[in-house]
């Protein structure tokens, strides 16, 4: 595959801008995630038990992460009776040599493989791509993005930042479809007879891991279009890559799992498949990777663990009013919307550093989390550690030494409250330069009165 | 009872009559208001940035002015979020931890507190009420729709005694306005979208005014329909729940 | 020291204190009858057939009178009487390839979701649920439970090599949010259930 044309920006912000220069795009995109999350409250509200499902699922998350090497221990033991091989990875470049070692170690050319956000991650596409291996995403919007030479926008729905007349025209181009076609039924048609070759003549499959079970040594893979499925059991090969996070510890716990995922994603009741994977087949072999690539180090952060609990619904993207208008890629991260803001500064502080600044800290993302990851919080409290470690610029910070001068001393506030109006260059900034303000870019500027309210009350309401 | 009164920083200097209001309206339902002369701001600019680190002095300051009362009640519910979550005074350790519970929101302290029953105001219009996020996900002063529990609103409640007031529908309940602290010139073009989008979800319905627990909030509100050129106005609920307006 | 020592030792070292697992969640049950309805309304829902047959030879009538020729199905349940009757295993699953329709025995159906287990114990070859382009499930109504969590009890989800909650047909919303029935498995999905 040809080195992709796609430019990961730097600066959310910056990102943001640029998608909104197409406001139809944005007043879709917002209101096609809106309806989605309207489905999440829709289906969340016919389980009485909702409020308690998430509960529960919190505390089974809990008890994980506050055992997690043991019930890794205990995975890989099982695993391993089962018939499975079981492979540890510390990073991503170690997840993508332990891949490319067994692809090798067949001979293999080509690959399918289904939606992995810990291979988006890892960014296995391109280290196989250089390594001479075809990779065939197999999820419709995968394959989409794949096919535009773009990342994932969404966890769940990757291509939802493309209309569907450009994915027509990508099938034009690279499948053959008619030009100007742009029905979605067609489109799919055109996608499922495509990969239906890929399957039927991949010797190998990825798929990804939604919860690895660590009593019974098997693991769980949901999937709407059956395409992990199609992948692992037509092929001699099955290797499944997982965040060590995504450990349960029963089976029992999938009933939670399995009853929470699909309804904050998309309102569905269940994927259609969910597919429980225990043994390889007698002429197949099945591997699993296990790869931390930060998580330990999460793990040991008070305030950010708990991000690990996520089951990767993506219901924070879908009702984050940020997300929906400034789209995934603003995020330039794998994971993009709320939750990647969390887990992405983990990752690198100083590339990731704007991430928890992309939100008015509105808390929406928290209330949909199915495991209740306190996600704002987080955003906040990663502000915290952002700025103390100097991952913010520095004129941010005087600026704010500043403010923090004059609201904290009450006679320097009063006289720059009378004095030009220092409260309106505070808040919000600049508001003698009207040009640059970008406040007033788009807003009237409140009007000064004439009296600030202790005047006022000085005037009419002291008593002594 | 004796309450301090709070007035966020933002509505001294901009909004007087947000605080004029408040406190005749409490003066009207009886309580002992003062309202501490050296007071300034909650912090929360600094913190809400990143810099939780520079907002001693304006702690230190608020534990100074608002030691002593019963209560303090504040017309904005994310100022008020702020001091529940963050105050801190190593030097009056006991003094903050009496503010931080007995800190109240207009709306919550009206209902929760005085448990008011009926008001005397009246406004005939059709009102838009805009639920900002601090108070509502922070304080609950509201059933936030992302939850499977029972709905109530504080501010729905209080609204619903004024006379000829009538309470229009909105397509999202509780989608955020898009002011967020310095996220409204930080992220400029998203949060103007996403103002932009609350507005017009007023409009549709035929607000004639947008109300309101959060002055930041309706500010950013205002900005965008006097730049529209709306005659759409906003107002913040303790105008409304203090007013005689015809 | 290797990857694994090392993610283990980190793991060990930072995890947060211990936390017991929390009881497992129970509901009243429901009444068998409001199950298969529920059941029924669900599988419907989500883009499937349902059909009540009190016998398996009902569910071979049904096939002749929709599909007429029995070339064209694969059948794995013995007692439907139509279509090619397969009892032995399926070496390679390629074969399967162009397979339009497969009959298939569901051992539990869930009333909450319109799932339906299906297992390698039932199955020639595991690709055979996905690959056939119709899939046919039959379901016992005394195996039709409400919950998830009650699938769960039932079943021993590790006991075969491979096993799926198959609800309906495959699908894909990924063009525009707008919903397409048929992505890579069964574009159409039929859950009989046998009383």
């Amino acid at each position: 595959m040809s080195s992709s044309t796609y430019v990961a920006p730097t600066d959310h912000a910056k990102a943001a801008d640029k998608f909104m220069e197409d406001e139809e795009r944005v007043n879709w995109h917002d209101k096609a995630l809106w309806f989605i999350r309207q489905k999440r409250d829709v289906a969340s509200k016919q389980l009485p038990e909702w409020e308690l499902l998430r509960e529960t699922a919190s505390q089974i998350k809990q008890n994980v992460l506050s055992n997690l090497d043991t019930y890794l221990e205990e995975f890989e033991r099982h695993a391993k009776q089962n018939g499975i091989t079981v492979h540890w990875a510390a990073d991503a470049a170690e997840h993508n040599r332990i891949v490319l070692d067994i692809i090798k170690r067949h001979g293999i050319q080509k690959l399918v493989k289904s939606k992995s956000m810990l291979t988006e991650e890892c960014h296995l596409n391109d280290f196989l791509g250089d390594n001479g291996i075809d990779v065939v995403d197999t999820d419709l919007g995968e394959r989409v993005v794949q096919l535009a030479q773009e990342p994932p926008s969404h966890i769940v729905l990757p291509c939802i930042h493309k209309r569907k007349e450009e994915v027509g025209e990508l099938f034009h181009q690279h499948l053959g479809t008619e030009k100007g076609a742009s029905d979605p039924a067609y489109l799919t048609e055109a996608a499922r007879q495509h990969l239906r070759e890929k399957f039927l003549t991949s010797d190998l499959a990825i798929t990804g891991v939604n919860f690895a079970i660590a009593e019974t040594g098997g693991f769980v893979v949901c999937t709407n279009e059956g395409n992990a499925d199609m992948g692992a059991h037509l092929a001699k090969v099955h290797i499944a890559c997982m965040g060590i996070e995504k450990i349960i510890p029963k089976a029992e716990n999938l009933g939670v799992f399995l009853r929470l995922l699909a309804r904050s994603a998309t309102g569905q009741p269940i994927t259609t498949y969910s597919s429980h994977f225990h043994r390889p087949r007698p002429d197949q072999e099945m591997h699993i990777v296990l790869v931390d690539n930060g998580r330990s180090i999460q793990l040991g952060r008070k305030d950010f663990y708990n991000s690990l609990k996520c089951i990767r619904c993506g219901a924070c993207i879908n009702t984050c009013p940020v997300y929906r208008r400034s789209g995934g890629h603003s995020y330039h991260y794998a994971i993009s919307g709320p939750i990647g803001a969390i887990l992405a500064p983990n990752m690198d502080m100083k590339k990731n550093a704007d991430l928890p600044f992309a939100s008015t800290l509105c808390g929406s993302c928290s209330n949909v989390c199915p495991v209740k990851i306190d996600i704002h919080n987080q955003l906040y409290q990663w502000r915290q550690v952002l700025s103390d470690g100097g991952y913010v610029p520095k004129t941010k910070k005087i600026g704010m030494q500043a403010m923090a001068t004059v609201l904290s001393n009450p006679t320097i506030y009063r006289v720059a409250g009378k004095s030009g109006r220092f409260m309106m260059n505070l808040m919000p900034g600049l508001a003698n330069m009207k040009a640059v303000n970008p406040w007033a870019k788009q807003r009237e500027m409140p009007e000064p009165p004439k009296e600030s309210f202790r005047d006022w009350y000085l005037k009419n309401k002291k008593k002594s | 009872m004796k309450v301090g009164l709070f007035v966020p920083c933002y509505i001294d200097q901009f909004y007087p009559q947000v605080g004029i209001a408040t406190l005749q309206l409490l003066e009207k339902l009886g309580v002992d208001v003062e309202y501490p002369l050296q007071q300034t701001c909650c912090g929360q600019p600094m913190a809400n940035s990143g810099f939780s680190s520079m907002t001693g002095g304006c702690d230190a300051n608020f534990v100074r002015n608002f030691t002593g009362y019963d209560y303090i009640v504040a017309p904005s519910g994310s100022c008020v979020l702020h001091i529940k979550d963050h105050l801190h005074d190593d030097k009056n350790p006991e003094a903050a931890t009496h503010i931080r519970s007995h800190i109240y929101e207009l709306c919550e302290f009206l209902t929760d507190v005085l448990e008011v029953k009926a008001l005397d105001s009246k406004f005939p219009h059709k009102v838009g009420f805009h639920t900002s996020c601090h108070g509502q996900r922070g304080l609950h002063l509201s059933q936030m729709t992302e939850l499977n529990a029972p709905d109530f609103s504080k501010p729905g409640y209080l609204l619903n005694m004024v006379k000829d007031l009538e309470l229009i529908p909105l397509n999202r309940k509780d989608e955020c306005c898009g002011f967020g602290g310095t996220f409204c010139v930080t992220e400029e073009a998203v949060s103007v979208k996403m103002g932009r989008d609350r507005v017009q979800d007023h409009l549709e319905h035929g607000a004639e005014f947008i109300t309101g627990g959060d002055v930041s909030c309706l500010m950013h509100m205002e900005g965008i329909l006097k730049r529209q050129k709306s005659p759409v106005k906003v107002l913040h609920i303790a105008e409304i729940l203090n007013g005689q307006y015809e | 020291m290797s990857s694994r020592e090392a993610i283990l030792n980190r793991v060990k070292t930072n995890k947060p204190a211990a936390v017991a697992l929390p009881q497992t969640l129970a509901f009243p049950p429901v009444p068998a009858d409001a199950c298969i309805e529920k059941f029924a309304r669900t599988v419907e829902a989500v883009g499937g057939t349902v059909v009540e047959v009190t016998n398996l030879a009902e569910i071979g009538a049904y096939l002749k009178k929709h599909y007429e020729s029995p070339e064209r199905v694969l059948n794995t349940v013995h007692g439907v009487g139509f279509g090619q009757e397969l009892s032995g295993p399926i070496e390679d699953g390629h074969v399967l390839a162009n397979l339009e329709i497969a009959v298939v025995t569901g051992s539990v159906g869930v009333a909450e979701n319109g799932a339906v287990w299906v297992s390698e114990e039932n199955l020639p070859t595991r690709v055979l649920p996905f690959i056939t382009e119709h899939l046919m499930l039959v379901v016992a109504a005394e195996n039709i439970v409400s919950n998830m969590h009650e699938a769960y009890v039932r079943l021993d989800v590790s006991a075969p090599g491979f096993g799926a909650f198959i609800s309906g047909p495959s699908r894909t919303a990924d063009i525009e949010q707008s919903l397409v029935i048929g992505a890579h498995g069964p574009k159409r999905a039929h859950v009989f259930i046998l009383k």
